[in-house]
């Protein structure tokens, strides 16, 4: 647990500064393909499958969170989950009892979550490893019940749980609600994407990664590592509380049960698979968390639970750095092909 | 008084529990240097095994004898087999690994012994003491723990293999120059976590009954004593264990509103507030790095 930040491997140049910026580049490309068929395809699809869609697209954002935690600067969190829910129920509970728009919910869970994050970052920077493990374990542990809490439960509805209305399409477009969820949902993705990534190739991105690499000479460099770790986490819990929300809306309902423990590992499996620190593969994760275990259930009832393990050791020996490996070797396939 | 020394008691019995998790819990950590989630899986799997010999007729320490021994030899297989190839991939790899391991072991025992929750014999009877505060087995239980810790202060403090397993774990190079074979103390320390983890699965079944899902709860203490009494130390985990469990009963007696919802979240907040003066735990080492 120690080495966390040692072994991640250094971040891929998300822009090559020695190419033109004009050219286009094949990972540009890549991504633009990528948007292309996000954008194109659910028009094709059933409203079912728009919904799972849109699940995966959300936790692609809460993956990007925790991966510019974990992945930047060397942090580790299994208490995202707890993010997420405070997300949920901050865009709910504005939305169902102050009649909040959601267009305004919406970042206004994120900035309440960011506020709880970097909070949060205090008593986090005097763990390390294992016992920041620990700790943001606690976090995810405490939220439901908390959520449930009696004294809370005209607000949060306790255990039953909140509805939230599902936003229609506006000025009168004749997309279904799902859809529409969707399109907001995916643009979200877009905006935190590309702020993500100018995070990263930033200043402030650059400070996370030496602090992340090594600690002592961040700090004898200047970085203020109080600062910087505080506000990793309060991003991350921010970009997360985001995600939250708009899977209150999406799924229309809050239910505290849904955010357990079991959450956040699943979004931390999700960041492994797609690979840490490579933002593009938190898509790549979500789709895996969502999908896999759905396929794992119809290979095998009684066994699902074994074939989704199998399924995790299968990705971790083939590509131990994830979905990231998978689209370099890719790469490098298709330019010695090109030659 | 009567009724803080009644609670301060049953604690101390159901810190037993965790003590005995928090144990196998540390030995894991001194061997890899990682906590493993699938712990408590793989001590549930054992006690089913015990279950199964018993089922069959062999007499209660004949099971539990065998069950120790299997979870031995799978130890090793699974470090030999699924951690060693990961080999020195990154730590997020290997927790993924665990992960797996954990739904995998689930979802097997589920699938052999079913969801139905079965009750599990104890040889030293459920007699009720100290006017029915703790029953006999439980204090059965504190005493196997203490016992086993003795043990594994004997085992790490005057045995060769001890010794060189606590090398391999400190300085992995400099022990591999004075001979030792890392790699197997390893695989020796998984094992011996996995036997570890029988016995306490074994202690632990009379009290919460059997089932594939009985130890998430149980592994979420023992990990918890254990970096509270601090993850170097294993005298430090089974004192960490016993404060945990004292601590969630006084929590849930003295604070109002408290019921056992909140009981685990308010042990946890106490923790991580003792983390942040304490960050090595109570009794752990204070890791030293050379820079």
């Amino acid at each position: 647990m120690m080495s966390t930040a040692q072994d991640t491997i250094p971040p891929i140049a998300t822009a090559n500064p020695a190419a033109p910026k004009s050219a286009l580049t094949v990972p540009l490309a890549a991504s633009l393909v990528t948007l292309a068929l996000l954008i194109v395809v659910p028009l094709f699809m059933k409203n079912f499958y728009v919904f799972q869609l849109t699940i995966i697209v959300i936790y692609a954002i809460a993956i990007l969170s925790l991966n510019i935690l974990t992945g930047a600067s060397g942090q580790f969190s299994l208490g995202h989950s707890a993010f997420f829910a405070v997300g949920a129920y901050a865009a709910g509970i504005l939305m169902e009892h102050a009649n909040v728009p959601y267009p305004l919910a919406i970042p206004a869970a994120g900035l309440i979550c960011f506020v709880v994050g970097f909070l949060f970052g205090f008593p986090a920077l005097r763990l390390k490893g294992v016992y920041l493990a620990l700790a943001t374990f606690a976090l995810a542990v405490a939220a439901p019940p908390l959520f449930k809490l009696g004294t809370f439960e005209h607000w949060t509805g306790g255990v039953q749980g909140l509805l939230v209305t599902k936003p229609d399409a506006p000025f009168g477009m004749a997309i279904s609600q799902d859809r529409w969820v969707y399109y907001v949902t995916l643009t979200i993705a877009i905006i935190i994407y590309l702020l993500s990534v100018n995070l990263l190739n930033s200043r402030s991105g650059r400070a996370l990664m030496a602090i992340r690499d090594n600690e002592i000479a961040a700090s004898s460099m200047g970085v203020d590592l109080a600062l910087y770790k505080t506000l990793a986490f309060g991003i991350s819990a921010g970009f997360t509380g985001i995600a939250g929300a708009l899977s209150a809306i999406a799924v229309a309902y809050i239910a505290p049960d849904a955010y357990t423990v079991n959450f956040a590992i699943a979004l931390f499996l999700g960041m492994v698979i797609g690979g840490v620190g490579w933002l593009p593969g938190s898509l790549a994760g979500a789709a895996f968390i969502v999908l896999v275990p759905n396929m794992a259930e119809s290979v095998s009832k009684g066994l699902s639970g074994a074939v989704f393990g199998v399924f995790i050791i299968a990705v971790i020996f083939l590509l131990p750095n994830g979905a990231r490996q998978l689209a370099y070797f890719v790469y490098a396939q298709a330019k010695k092909l090109a030659k | 008084m009567e009724l803080f020394t009644n609670q301060v008691l049953s604690g101390i019995a159901t810190g037993a529990i965790y003590a005995c998790m928090a144990l196998a819990v540390v030995m894991i950590y001194e061997a890899i240097d990682h906590l493993n989630f699938a712990q408590g899986e793989m001590a549930m799997f054992s006690t089913f095994i015990a279950w199964q010999c018993l089922q069959w007729g062999i007499p209660y320490w004949g099971a539990f004898i065998i069950s120790v021994v299997l979870s031995f030899v799978a130890g090793v297989i699974i470090e030999r087999t699924l951690f060693r190839p990961l080999g020195h991939a990154s730590i997020l790899v290997h927790i993924a690994g665990f992960i797996a391991l954990f739904a995998i072991i689930n979802s097997v025992a589920g699938l052999i012994w079913d969801f139905t929750i079965k009750p599990f014999p104890t040889p030293f009877g459920s007699t009720p003491l100290l006017g029915g505060v703790i029953s006999s087995h439980q204090a059965g239980m504190i005493v196997v723990t203490l016992l086993l810790l003795a043990l594994l202060y004997l085992f790490f403090r005057f045995t060769r293999v001890g010794l060189a397993m606590r090398a391999a774990a400190t300085l992995p190079e400099s022990a591999k120059l004075v001979g030792i074979n890392v790699g197997w103390m390893i695989a020796l320390g998984w094992g011996l976590a996995a036997a570890i983890g029988a016995i306490a699965g074994i202690m632990i079944a009379p009290v919460i009954f059997l089932e594939p899902n009985m130890m998430g709860g149980v592994l979420l203490y023992g990990f918890v004593g254990a970096v509270l009494g601090g993850l170097s130390s294993p005298g430090g985990a089974v004192a960490g264990g016993f404060m945990v469990g004292v601590l969630e009963n006084l929590a849930g007696t003295y604070i109002p509103g408290v019921g056992n919802e909140l009981k685990l979240p308010i042990a946890l907040a106490m923790i991580v507030a003792v983390l942040v003066f304490k960050p090595n735990g109570l009794f752990g080492r204070v890791q030293v790095q050379r820079v």
